[in-house]
């Protein structure tokens, strides 16, 4: 059965239909790469996952559970984690009391500060440091630190490689990479980098203009077929 | 009086501010609320304690045993039912629904305990004090309402710093969204900070009406000194409210020690100077070249 059940969920900002009846099934213990373009609805899909945007209309299961109108801060302690686009640390806080803020889950399991700082070496030197004065790599090591303190069954990624060098993002991946096969947490990921996304997942979805164009796994799909749906060019071929 | 003692004096009124402030400057920094019904709830907690002693027969202080207690449930209650819901309309609203408290209290406060004046007894302590010099006298009560303001700034202190509460509390005023992902029930966390701020307002309304008389309609005035402690000693500042106190007390006493009546207004023109010059001090340089090309 799977542990995330998307059911014909519409969201929207005001006028704007972020997300137009999108139906999406993550299975336990499954990587899943959300790809498309800028404004595809992407972000607003896993904050409504997340519980932080309401959807218009639909359904989310989670566990087998009805979560579709509970609020972000239950889903939390359910095991449902964002890393939120753009990071949004407590920048006036420590790196450490980052960390600790989500053992307001009350969830156990194996990640705790010492487990964090041990995937994130280079969080070590810094926990007492605030987290405004920090680069963005180690920002970006915080918050996953953060949302992985709540021992999260479903891990939900948002871009965590936006606006960082590339060697930052490869020593990132590497560490996420380690971090999912060891615990085998179940990953919904948004990544702007196709290839990446295909390395990094067991399957991708593919979105565009708030719709699912294209769904496959990983090892199936070519890079040609994504970017096809990715760029919606059969729809106007 | 003299100088020395007038300053004396101001620092431990300065006391007294900084704990009516603490509230004021917990809900501002915690949910971006200027509670205007704050001085009203500090004055409510006052009419609390005058009803236990009244009632009970027992002294002021021990009155607060029901009284900060009661204050919590009423801080909590009123942040589930009515704040809460005017938070979720924008900034400005949960400013005109605690205008319109502030005149809900006055008018029950006349209503239930008439408009006539009423004062807690401070005891002994109230009228004892401690001869320094033959110039310098330390009253008692002043100094222990001191002591007090300075245990429950260091107790808040601890709170925030030290406690999973505190980091949750600090998480949801910097970002209740994210906190929210992180499992923190922000609206549960806006309740317990606008329980402890309804709690030392009604602990500094107690000492208010030991140290003065009061009637329903001082609310506003307590207001205004603990806004003003608030805005001297920087917005969302634990200590800086303690400071601010401190300055808005010696002012007060300098001024009533050069006439009398400008005890109030040294205070306030010590206020609107901080905040001018706060002010400019926010808009960067002062164009001084402004006319030239």
């Amino acid at each position: 059965m799977s542990l995330l059940s998307v059911e014909h969920v519409d969201a929207r900002h005001g006028l704007l239909h972020a997300v137009r009846d999108v139906t999406l099934d993550v299975a336990e213990g499954e990587t899943v790469a959300l790809v498309g373009a800028n404004g595809a609805g992407k972000t607003t899909l896993l904050r409504t996952i997340a519980g932080v945007h309401r959807p218009s209309s639909g359904r989310i299961r989670f566990d087998g559970a009805d979560v579709t109108r509970l609020a972000a801060h239950r889903r939390a302690k359910l095991g449902i984690a964002l890393v939120p686009e753009g990071r949004r640390l407590f920048a006036e806080m420590t790196v450490e009391e980052n960390l600790r803020v989500a053992a307001a889950t009350r969830r156990t399991g194996p990640w705790t500060v010492d487990a964090v700082l041990e995937v994130f070496p280079l969080l070590k030197p810094l926990r007492a440091k605030r987290a405004a004065s920090l680069s963005g790599g180690e920002q970006q090591a915080t918050a996953i630190g953060r949302a992985l303190m709540a021992n999260p069954r479903l891990f939900l990624l948002d871009e965590v490689s936006l606006g960082l060098a590339p060697v930052v993002v490869e020593a990132m991946y590497e560490s996420l990479d380690d971090l999912i096969a060891s615990s085998g947490t179940t990953v919904l990921l948004v990544e702007q980098d196709l290839g990446r996304a295909l390395r990094a997942a067991t399957r991708v979805v593919c979105m565009l203009e708030g719709r699912v164009v294209l769904e496959g796994a990983a090892s199936e799909l070519s890079r040609e077929q994504v970017t096809e749906a990715y760029f919606g060019l059969r729809a106007t071929a | 009086m003299n100088w020395l003692n007038a300053v004396v004096d101001g620092i431990l009124l300065g006391g007294l501010y900084a704990l009516l402030a603490t509230g004021l400057s917990l809900m501002f920094g915690v949910m971006r609320i200027i509670n205007l019904a704050h001085g009203s709830l500090a004055l409510v907690g006052a009419y609390m304690a005058y009803l236990v002693t009244e009632h009970i027969g027992i002294s002021a202080y021990l009155s607060l045993i029901i009284v900060l207690p009661g204050a919590l449930i009423v801080g909590y209650v009123l942040q589930r039912t009515v704040l809460e819901r005017s938070l979720r309309s924008g900034e400005l609203v949960p400013l005109l629904t605690t205008f319109g408290l502030l005149i809900v209290i006055a008018n029950l406060l006349q209503e239930f305990f008439s408009p006539d004046v009423r004062g807690l007894n401070p005891g002994n302590i109230g009228n004892a004090s401690w001869q320094v010099s033959s110039t310098l006298s330390i009253p008692w009560f002043d100094a222990l309402v001191l002591g007090i303001s300075i245990a429950v700034l260091g107790g808040l202190h601890l709170l925030l710093k030290r406690t999973q509460m505190g980091r949750e509390l600090r998480a949801t005023a910097a970002d209740a969204e994210t906190a929210e992902l992180v499992g923190v029930n922000a609206r549960a966390v806006y309740a317990r900070a606008t329980a402890i701020a309804v709690a030392t307002a009604a602990l500094a309304g107690v000492f208010y009406g030991m140290r003065s008389s009061f009637d329903p309609t001082v609310g506003p005035d307590e207001l205004i000194y603990a806004f003003e402690a608030v805005v001297i000693g920087g917005v969302g500042s634990l200590w800086g409210t303690l400071v601010g106190g401190i300055v808005l007390g010696v002012s007060q006493t300098v001024g009533a020690q050069i006439n009398v009546q400008y005890f109030a207004l040294a205070g306030h023109v010590v206020f609107l100077s901080v905040l001018t010059l706060r002010a400019v001090a926010q808009s960067g340089a002062v164009r001084l070249s402004w006319g030239k090309p």
